[in-house]
């Protein structure tokens, strides 16, 4: 089998060896170029439009270009050597400048492009004036520090999170980040708790945790800007598995198993079949709810989904005894999967839920907050509660807790391990979903920000210990205390930076974390 | 659409610049996974700090480029004992968490702010390639090869530097692995207790394969550095660090020639799906999809394709089952 492969991809390889003419695709293809993009300094997401630069060949000029919406650039060049690359002065907008870098010296660059070579030329924009303001932070250090802070978070980029804009003292600042980390750690607790309690029950790390988070905010965000084909198809596609899952979890000892696989397989393809119907109507069935639905429908479905990928993916590879690694691995590649359909599906513009965006602040004491953020944390509080009754006091909280303790005791204590561990996918996904309608409502929505919550949650339950519910919790508070906390005294671009290191740092002193107990960890 | 067309660059891409590159960092990753079984998904952080050792040289501070390499190599020294001293103790799934979440501060530090004087922020650092095409033998104009493989002086150049790097890696790996030292390593990937029972002091075993290979994908980091001439921290992201694994899963880990191999069907495949997908969309065969999905749709194939692989080969193309079986605790 193997020498069989790798025979035919030799085979593959050499026919294409000799097919001639084909070098001239290259050129047809590629040819030399320069390019960039020229971002605002403020946010390098959005593009400057309508920037000239002209390219010189010794004193001729070859071609000019000016930058598009999204402030891209590229000139064609005639073929490879020395160019001179001029951005005109005149076309930049008055309230910013180009940065002199060593290669671009008074907005003139000298490069050299080899044969076949897209080569990207650096032009990067600053705040015009951003030099004369310099000496006056070293004149007053006091005020300085904050102004220093500003300047920082107006150049923090799309990786570090928005810090409400604080000033005031250090007590004031205290206060108000300490207020913004309980939210963010509530955000993740709530995100973090079905990480948690699935590596409890079934040992698999779920790396695609981030894109069930990210999964929920793109549903709340779709329903709550207007549904059309899109989304009644994905409904129709998830009530069909929804059903499935439920005839699979509440009727599988009272009818025959024949039967219940027809039923789960007319489900499945009579939503699919559904989905295609709703799909083809498009925009005739258009309908929209406000955000509170639409997370409740996120919900649902992020439910759904933590389920068909137990049923259909995990619960049979824990059948064919797949190793644990193995299963790592493959959870990573449906969190590629995902990740990338939900980019396919929405774009990858970052968006926020409408309505939401201008409020009121309320004040309370030295903290103010918009209503929104006040919303957020007390649903994430009241939700944490319910899950800690939940876990507490039902008999089905009860045996999570038992499969999360000792799988094979439990099992042995007549529990269903099975549907045990469905109930935690199905909560799982469900408070993956919500957290993620929070964290985007607090922040922005885009096809990344579950990946950028994953690392986080991985700190949040390895701080509290791996596999109990309780510990997520903890570890979230912390988690997010730490990382707002942080932007006191260190710039906020590296806020993630300190809880991912607080994370190191617990698992050299206590690698078991703050509730786990000594043998989780060999 | 012409599909000879797309296979014939498909196919250069497989043994162009970048399936070197992917190669030679993945055999570092092999030493790791598939010899000793330690679960690196950070690797993407040595050929961080690997480019940027070039980098800073060269562009900062105007050093020679094998200088570069040598702070480079230097720098991921430094990242393995810092990153194996806390971690290695511990079970193979927190290794994983902590390697990734190291790369991606990492990433952090070199792209904020403060740190711009020398890395330039998220800006990147450019023309680093001067000194390593000053001692190019072949003609930098000139084309070179036949038929669809064709390829340009510069580009030569940098492939037989890095071809030759993997080929010396992989005859390194072999030796390695067929000496007592490696005898030891695929005992610690198979049953970490019992050689400890025999004696051997598993932490340090460990902490060596970690510099091994973390050095490999330093090297790798700086070629990168000197093939593309201008190194950004967003290029880093741990995208960088799955592909590897595909490449790893793909080819066969614990096999020499299981990274070379996945290196070259992983671009390949790479690149037909994006000539196909382009052919297709030309066509006009496409009208739902815009041209920036195609590398989302392309990103999610790599992820089907790492899923299938677990599930249906997980020994990849070339690879041993049995090797494959092992549970790494």
């Amino acid at each position: 089998m193997r020498t069989r492969l790798v025979t035919v991809l030799l085979a593959l390889i050499t026919a294409f060896l000799v097919i001639p003419g084909a070098a001239a695709t290259a050129d047809e293809q590629g040819g030399e170029a320069l390019h960039g993009q020229i971002t605002q300094p403020d946010d390098r997401d959005l593009g400057v439009e309508g920037i000239e630069i002209t390219v010189f060949e010794g004193d001729d000029e070859i071609e000019a270009a000016a930058t598009d919406s999204d402030g891209n650039w590229e000139v064609v060049l005639p073929g490879p050597g020395d160019y001179r690359a001029v951005v005109d002065q005149e076309s930049i907008p008055s309230e910013y400048e180009v940065r002199e870098t060593v290669l671009l010296v008074g907005g003139e660059a000298e490069v050299t492009v080899e044969a076949d070579e897209r080569r990207p030329l650096i032009v990067a924009l600053d705040e015009a004036g951003t030099a004369a303001e310099e000496p006056e932070e070293s004149e007053s250090p006091a005020e300085g520090d904050g102004a220093a802070e500003e300047d920082e978070e107006a150049a923090a980029d799309d990786e570090a999170l928005e810090v409400e804009g604080v000033s005031g003292g250090f007590g004031d600042r205290f206060a108000q980040l300490t207020a913004a980390g309980l939210l963010f750690g509530l955000v993740i607790a709530v995100s973090a708790i079905g990480l948690s309690l699935i590596f409890g029950t079934t040992q698999i790390i779920n790396f695609s945790h981030g894109d069930m988070v990210t999964f929920g905010a793109m549903m709340a965000l779709l329903f709550s800007t207007g549904a059309a084909g899109m989304g009644n198809s994905l409904l129709a596609i998830f009530a069909g598995l929804g059903v499935a899952i439920l005839l699979g979890a509440f009727m599988e000892n009272r009818l025959g198993r024949t039967l219940l696989i027809v039923l789960q397989w007319t489900a499945v393809f009579g939503g699919i079949a559904l989905a295609t119907l709703l799909g083809v109507l498009g925009d005739a069935v258009e309908w929209q709810v406000p955000l509170w639905s639409a997370a409740a429908i996120a919900v649902v479905m992020g439910a759904v989904l933590g389920g068909t990928m137990e049923r259909y993916l995990w619960r049979p590879l824990r059948k064919r005894n797949v190793a644990l690694i193995q299963m790592f691995i493959v959870s990573i590649g449906v969190a590629l999967v995902l990740r990338h359909v939900l980019l396919v599906l929405f774009g990858a513009n970052r968006t926020r839920y409408a309505g939401f965006q201008v409020q009121e602040l309320v004040h309370l004491g030295p903290v103010s907050m918009p209503p929104r953020d006040l919303v957020i944390i007390a649903v994430a509080i009241v939700v944490l509660v319910l899950v800690a009754c939940l876990l507490q006091f039902t008999r089905i909280g009860k045996a999570m807790r038992a499969v999360s303790d000792n799988r094979d005791l439990a099992e042995s204590s007549g529990i269903d391990v099975d549907r045990v561990t469905m109930y935690v996918w199905l909560l799982g996904g469900g408070l993956a979903s919500l957290g993620g309608v929070l964290f985007g409502l607090n922040q922005v929505v885009d096809y990344e920000m579950g990946f950028r919550l994953l690392l986080l949650m991985f700190a949040a339950v390895i701080l509290g210990g791996l596999g109990t519910a309780y510990g997520a919790m903890v570890g979230g508070l912390a988690v997010g205390l730490v990382a707002m906390l942080s932007t006191l005294w260190f710039p906020a671009q590296l806020m993630n930076a300190w809880a991912l290191a607080l994370m190191i740092l617990m698992l050299l002193l206590r690698p078991q974390g703050l509730l786990g107990s000594r043998e989780r960890v060999g | 659409m012409d599909i000879l067309m797309i296979l014939a660059e498909a196919a250069r891409s497989a043994v162009g610049p970048v399936a070197a590159i992917y190669a030679l960092a993945a055999v570092g990753l092999n030493l790791h996974f598939g010899y000793t079984g330690l679960l690196n998904f950070g690797q993407v952080g040595f050929m961080l700090v690997g480019a940027y050792g070039v980098g800073i040289s060269v562009a900062v501070f105007d050093l020679p480029v094998l200088v570069g390499f040598l702070v480079g190599l230097g720098c991921a020294l430094v990242l393995a004992l810092l990153l194996g001293i806390p971690t290695l103790r511990l079970r193979a799934d927190y290794l994983a968490i902590t390697t990734i979440a190291a790369a991606e501060v990492l990433r952090l530090v070199y792209r904020a702010g403060f740190a711009e004087p020398v890395t330039n922020g998220v800006y990147g650092l450019q023309n680093l390639s001067s000194g390593f095409r000053e001692v190019n033998p072949f003609d930098a104009g000139g084309r070179y090869g036949f038929g669809a493989m064709t390829f340009t002086g510069n580009q030569m150049w940098l492939m037989t530097v890095t071809w030759g790097l993997v080929a010396l890696f992989a005859v390194f790996t072999w030796m390695l692995i067929h000496s007592p030292w490696g005898r030891v390593i695929k005992g610690v990937r198979e049953d970490e207790d019992a050689v400890r029972s025999l004696g051997k002091n598993v932490f340090a075993y460990k902490m060596q394969a970690l510099v091994l290979g973390g050095l490999i994908g330093a090297l790798a980091g700086a070629m990168l550095a000197v093939h593309q001439g201008a190194i950004q921290p967003d290029q880093f992201k741990p995208q960088v660090t799955f592909f590897l694994w595909v490449i790893l899963l793909l080819g066969g880990a614990g096999r020499v020639f299981g990274p070379i191999i996945g290196s070259m069907a992983f671009w390949f495949l790479m690149n037909f799906t994006d000539g196909f997908l382009k052919g297709l969309g030309r066509e006009g065969l496409l009208p739902f999809l815009e041209g920036p999905d195609y590398g989302a749709i392309q990103l999610a194939f790599v992820g089907l394709l790492l899923v299938l692989l677990i599930v249906f080969r997980p020994q990849g193309l070339i690879g041993d089952r049995k090797e494959m079986l092992i549970n790494v605790k």
